[in-house]
């Protein structure tokens, strides 16, 4: 946590916290009907946050729900984009065992929901030296032997906010296939909710990571182009055309933006602007 | 003819020597080993607690995914992924409560109650393809070589998922006669190698190492034909351990059944992943002239 937010952190100990409760909280017993003097546009629907009971306008995500009842959130929250894995969120809905999982920021609130948020999970990151490391499957299994404790129950695929098969690829660690471990796990935003539910105890997203990351390094073909343009760049190929830039006076330079040529969508690989001369 | 073969993970890393040759040989057998898409491990040792069904959730999910696959039958490599897949295949066949609890927990959207069949690749050898024409397809006989096959456990107990008789098994025999080698019986044939013993008491392992060794050394054998890599593992460390403390001890190379199965078929020593022998066998096959490929290996009717 940065400085900056420990500085906003409210005084009380507990993360979450309700300053003001805006919606109406009500005792769980005592369903109060909605008042029909508020006028509020849009329909409010019951909710549980961590099993107190809110009423929010539908519509709104979990996480904005959280903080129309009050919330401050200081962690649990980051990029409001569903692409950072920091709002990792649980509930269940009543009449239904299934345990539910969603990012509070992606997931619009429905009537009943209980919720509670896991933006954090306890998960030891293995310490390596990266330049070190091979892509033998042994590099892996000495970092994180926990991987050989999986009984396959399948329980972190079902926790995937992602639909990543979680399992598969644990199992794909397990024989040794980096490749397919770091394709299976591509859309892994490590929110950790796998985690917090394995069985075996194990950290299954800090393993991907480590598997994209040795498959990235020492797996896939280097790509020969880019080092010729960075050749190209170092050698000052672009300068003139930069120094050009920066001499454009600032309405010019919107003209530019606007009138720019952009490359459609689902164009092939030939594809080239009318303009070449920055090629 | 393509068979749903499920690998193991250690045939995908430690024991590549016992996968590659296989794979190998049954192509030039026109039989396709053809892995199922998605496995996972089929839970290493079966587990023998009455209420441990947690254990079983492994084994039984990969046969739930060969029979959502359309699969009826199942060929493994490794002993011990036969014995666990096997052994779970019968739980689930048998007994009803726990079937259903298994299938409810599994939540594949599929009920499984032992639908395939579960085979060992050398149960495929004697049965699908045949000893007769395995022998009419050697390229290059193992004429000179005089091997102890040895099974281990799990190939062969418990007796209801046994691939051959416990007592008195023949099978990897009549493999090795069809392979043109010289079989040599020994009495420890089927005795254990110490198994996970390895784990708990790594320092009995020598001991079991050398009941096994001694007994095919003294009927004359010149090397150990293995199925497991379990096997393999536990006697080559016990070599080892043995070679250590005691001058006496003659080391014993130790192959893989499908190393042996490839050679003879003239597929050469490049699929057989030598490198990865503990028991290493490669100076014995030099010398019995065994480490050149033959040319033309063609699939029957190919």
């Amino acid at each position: 946590m940065s400085a900056k937010q420990t500085k906003r952190k409210p005084a009380t100990a507990a993360r979450h916290r309700a300053r003001k409760p805006a919606a109406t909280a009500v005792k769980e017993e005592k369903k109060a009907p909605v008042r029909e003097e508020k006028k509020i546009a849009a329909k409010l629907i019951p909710i549980y946050i961590m099993g107190k009971r809110y009423e929010i306008p539908e519509g709104l995500t979990i996480m904005k729900a959280m903080e129309y009842a009050g919330y401050i959130l200081i962690r649990g929250c980051g990029c409001r984009g569903g692409t950072c894995g920091a709002c990792g969120t649980v509930y269940r809905k009543p009449g239904d065992y299934k345990l539910q999982v969603a990012l509070a920021c992606q997931k619009t609130v429905e009537p009943d929901m209980y919720i509670a948020q896991i933006p954090f999970f306890p998960a030891n990151r293995a310490a390596y030296e990266f330049a070190g490391l091979t892509a033998a499957p042994e590099e892996i299994f000495k970092l994180y032997p926990e991987l050989f404790r999986c009984v396959a129950c399948n329980s972190c695929t079902k926790a995937c906010p992602q639909g990543i098969e979680v399992m598969d690829t644990i199992s794909a660690l397990k024989q040794g296939n980096i490749t397919g471990a770091a394709q299976l796990s591509f859309d892994c935003i490590q929110c950790g909710l796998c985690t917090s539910r394995c069985f075996g105890e194990l950290a299954q997203y800090h393993m991907f990571q480590l598997a994209r990351r040795i498959y990235g390094a020492r797996i896939v073909p280097r790509a020969e182009h880019l080092a010729g343009m960075v050749k190209a760049v170092n050698e000052g190929k672009y300068d003139r055309m930069l120094d050009q830039l920066k001499r454009i006076k600032e309405d010019e330079l919107k003209r530019l933006y606007q009138e720019r040529e952009v490359e459609p969508m689902g164009a092939g690989e030939d594809w080239k602007p009318k303009d070449t001369t920055y090629l | 003819m393509s068979l749903a073969y499920y690998p193991g993970c250690t045939l995908k890393t430690k024991a590549r020597n016992l996968e590659e040759p296989a794979v190998a040989s049954m192509e030039a057998l026109g039989f396709k080993l053809d892995e199922v898409p998605r496995w996972n491990c089929c839970g290493a040792v079966y587990s023998l607690a009455d209420d441990d069904l947690i254990h079983q959730v492994a084994p039984v999910r990969n046969l739930v995914r060969v029979k959502k696959a359309g699969e009826t039958k199942l060929v493994t490599l490794c002993a011990f992924c036969l014995n666990t897949l096997k052994r779970a295949n019968l739980l689930m066949k048998q007994d009803v409560d726990k079937r259903n609890t298994i299938n409810s927990f599994i939540d594949e959207g599929l009920d499984y109650s032992g639908e395939v069949e579960v085979v060992h690749l050398l149960e495929v050898l004697r049965d699908d393809v045949g000893w007769d024409v395995i022998s009419h397809m050697v390229k290059l006989p193992l004429r000179e070589l005089r091997v102890a096959p040895y099974y281990g456990c799990t190939l062969l107990r418990p007796r209801e998922v046994a691939i051959d008789s416990a007592e008195d098994p023949t099978i990897l025999r009549d493999f090795l006669k069809a392979l043109g080698a010289r079989p040599i019986d020994f009495p420890e044939s089927t005795r254990c190698c110490g198994s996970y013993e390895v784990i708990s008491n790594p320092d009995d392992i020598p001991e079991y190492t050398r009941a096994i060794l001694d007994s095919a050394l003294n009927h004359g054998a010149e090397a150990l034909v293995l199925t497991c890599p379990l096997c393999d593992y536990n006697l080559a460390r016990g070599q080892k351990e043995l070679v250590k403390k005691n001058s006496g001890f003659r080391r014993m190379p130790l192959i893989y059944f499908t190393q042996l199965l490839a050679l003879a078929l003239g597929l050469g020593p490049q699929v057989c992943h030598f490198e990865l022998n503990h028991g290493s066998p490669e100076s014995l096959l030099r010398e019995k002239n065994l480490l050149s490929a033959v040319e033309n290996v063609r699939p029957i009717g190919g």
